[in-house]
């Protein structure tokens, strides 16, 4: 999806025009060599190479890092409540906002499924996690609200209720903490079984991920919203339902949320106050690796989804690599700065060849 | 969101909104004056209601607790107002307090660490700067990217181990108060800064140059003004004074740690956009910052003084924080319903917007 890394706020008049004699081109060529450039120019093929990278080193290093089935299921298993969030953020950036309360989010969910099964034991596992979706929809619900009809920014009014729901969550738990003791047998299986050699939980989060990413990549509302990123007022113009899809990403990445703070409790089985601090700039971070501009407009769940993989792999191949783990949020901090200089390195790239273009036509 | 572009439309209306009133009305009803009374009255109340509020401790500890903020709040304002943003100041303060720890550990006196802690505080800013003002990269993604990377560097110098040995006379220093008073000698930097920063923002033509920067920046380029220098400045700038608030941290707690100050960042900004900037870049003061600080100060000081727990604090400073940007649109919303008014307003689809722009 290369092609999307030209809507940026800079220098419009070029692209506009250049755009013109750009989309006669591709259909020169054939189908499948349009789809093969397309993968190989993508901004996700290259942080999929870099993934690649490290699992290679590290496996080289030290076999049980992929081979051991321990290493295999860890290597599935730990990113997935960050890919989730990853996702959710992903489609929230793409229309130009931002989710800061997701990690506030997933702390209340993962806490109500605690509470759900302490109060009512012999509740089916499956309800416990659709009220968690719709708890974790619900709250999306509160922000996207505030963001679309109050108008008013996306990151203050997200980092107020990060506050809000945080501060709710720890009101609500007092000083108790949920146990592996108070769940289900069954329920904390969840987390840790897996069909064919793939963890449950990974094989889960691959499916929302595709939901997600197909509907982004085909469908009119999926596409509706790179349109509000790219350009919000030109949306309103063109008279796209924006503040309807806007509450639709915020509800879907409050959703999310929602799911991923379930899965959390199945995952680890201890719910305590700090559930999710902070993890809400891993998930902008997974997203930003991944391609996904700041500004809108562009960018894949696809590459969130790889983006989410390499921070929580980094961590767990660092110590592998010989390099104490402490060092690990350094290393992810130039991941980060890398990534956004490539944007931009290959942002120019792509202009000056559309100008090129633009000149010889 | 997106720190940058706010329509023109809404820049064309402020300019009527600003003098379609009398003086003493712009003057006083302004977000400003909204915080700063509601601080008044949150203090008032506090001491009449709150026991031991007025007591001799209360107001030495408030005045320690949120010194850092105060200090970061200053060049936060700066940034803000151009329309960028800064979350890497609390890695800053973490950094400069673990190298103060490692530094005075390795046998050098507390002033001379510190100078060199404050060093590596201008060269964290002057890597955000760099990044943002001259290659012209997104605030929001480079300072993610720094807040992970000087984070880490700071947790991987130390580890999980803290370094508690400090000359006493040092760490006596920033728990001091001055003379007989309840005010901790913390309070004579941070005026001075503070005196410092308000000038350059409201008395200068870089000052004037900063508001024109978040209102637009490309008209302020055409006028003159040295866009990326000016930024790169307000990073530096950040990257110092977060390096001072992290030696005061760890002086004051007498511990360095790699974790030190996590989560600042959120609180600062929290309280700059209480205090009355717009996260568009273009508005805000330095007094209603100053107030908003205060404010989120006393209200989580006088909740523990009632032993309600900071949980509810988290609650009301979020609630403050989306109260205080919706209800400007309310506002504009509810009277936009009023037909007298709606008449008088016949092209505002968003009233809200010169309901929300006073006083720059």
């Amino acid at each position: 999806m290369s092609h999307t890394d030209i809507e940026r706020p800079e220098s419009h008049e070029s692209e506009v025009s250049a755009g013109e004699a750009l989309l006669v081109e591709p259909s020169r060529l054939s189908p499948t060599r349009r789809a093969l450039t397309t993968v190989l120019r993508s901004r996700e093929l290259s942080i999929f190479l870099v993934l690649v990278a490290i699992i290679v080193l590290a496996t080289v290093k030290n076999d049980s890092f992929l081979f051991s089935s321990d290493g295999w299921r860890n290597f599935l298993l730990n990113p997935s409540i960050l890919l989730l969030l990853a996702v959710g953020q992903a489609v929230v950036i793409i229309t130009r906002n931002v989710d800061l309360s997701v990690g506030s989010v997933m702390a209340l969910t993962a806490y109500l499924t605690g509470r759900l099964f302490i109060e009512q034991p012999h509740l089916p596992i499956v309800v416990v996690i659709a009220a968690c979706l719709l708890f974790g929809a619900l709250l999306g619900l509160v922000n996207g609200v505030l963001v679309a009809y109050a108008g008013v920014p996306a990151l203050v009014i997200t980092l107020g209720t990060l506050y809000i729901y945080r501060g709710i969550m720890l009101t609500w738990a007092g000083s108790d903490r949920i146990n592996a003791g108070d769940l289900p047998r069954e329920f904390l299986r969840l987390g840790t079984r897996s069909v064919l050699g793939v963890p449950l939980l990974t094989i889960l989060a691959l499916v929302v991920l595709a939901v997600v990413g197909y509907y982004l990549w085909t469908a009119r509302g999926g596409r509706e919203l790179y349109a509000i990123g790219s350009d919000p007022d030109a949306a309103v113009l063109y008279g796209l339902p924006v503040r309807r899809r806007l509450l639709a990403a915020f509800v879907l990445s409050g959703a999310l949320a929602g799911l991923a703070g379930a899965l959390y409790t199945a995952r680890y089985g201890t719910v305590s106050s700090s559930v999710g601090l902070g993890i809400e700039l891993q998930a902008v971070a997974a997203a930003v690796i991944g391609g996904v501009a700041i500004f809108g407009g562009s960018g894949t769940v696809w590459g969130a989804a790889i983006g989410a993989f390499l921070l929580v792999t980094i961590n767990r191949a660092l110590p592998s690599l010989g390099i104490e783990d402490f060092w690990q949020r350094a290393v992810v901090g130039a991941l980060i700065l890398g990534a956004i200089v490539l944007d931009r390195v290959l942002a120019a790239r792509q202009a000056r060849k559309l100008a090129e273009s633009r000149d010889h036509s | 969101m997106s720190v940058q572009d706010q329509p023109a439309a809404a820049t064309s209306a402020r300019t009527y909104a600003d003098y379609s009133a009398p003086l003493w009305k712009r003057v006083l009803l302004t977000r400003e004056t909204a915080v700063i009374a509601l601080t008044i009255a949150v203090i008032v109340y506090a001491t009449i209601n709150v026991e031991n509020f007025d007591g001799p401790l209360t107001m030495k500890f408030l005045l320690q607790d949120i010194a850092p903020i105060l200090l970061i709040a200053l060049p936060m304002t700066l940034i803000i107002i151009t329309g960028e943003i800064d979350l890497s100041v609390a890695s800053i303060m973490g950094l400069s307090s673990v190298l103060l720890g490692v530094f005075h550990d390795g046998g050098m006196s507390i002033p001379v660490a510190a100078v060199l802690a404050l060093l590596a505080g201008l060269a964290c800013g002057a890597l955000n700067g760099f990044l943002i003002a001259y290659v012209g990269l997104p605030s929001l993604a480079v300072t993610i990217g720094t807040l992970a990377l000087f984070r880490g560097i700071a947790v991987g110098l130390l580890g999980t181990t803290a370094i508690t040995e400090f000359t006493d006379s040092w760490a006596d220093l920033a728990t001091d108060t001055i003379g007989e008073s309840r005010i901790p000698l913390v309070m004579i930097p941070f005026v001075v800064l503070a005196v410092a920063f308000s000038v350059l923002l409201h008395f200068s033509t870089f000052g004037r140059g900063i508001y024109e920067i978040g209102l637009n920046d490309e008209a302020a380029h055409f006028t003159g003004v040295d866009v990326a220098r000016t930024k790169f400045i307000l990073f530096v700038l950040s990257g110092v004074v977060s390096a001072f608030a992290g030696i005061y941290f760890t002086l004051r707690y007498g511990s360095a740690r790699g974790d030190n100050a996590t989560g600042y960042e959120l609180q600062v900004i929290a309280a700059v956009l209480l205090g009355g900037v717009s996260i568009f870049g273009g508005r805000g003061r330095m007094h209603g910052v100053l107030a908003g600080v205060v404010l989120i100060g006393v209200i989580s000081s006088a909740l523990r003084l009632e032993s309600v727990t900071v949980n509810v604090t988290n609650i009301i400073v979020g609630l403050l924080l989306v109260a205080s940007v919706i209800l400007p649109s309310v506002l504009g919303w509810a009277g936009s319903r009023l037909p007298r008014k709606a008449s008088a307003d016949p092209q505002g689809p968003r009233p809200d917007k010169d309901a929300a722009t006073a006083g720059v």
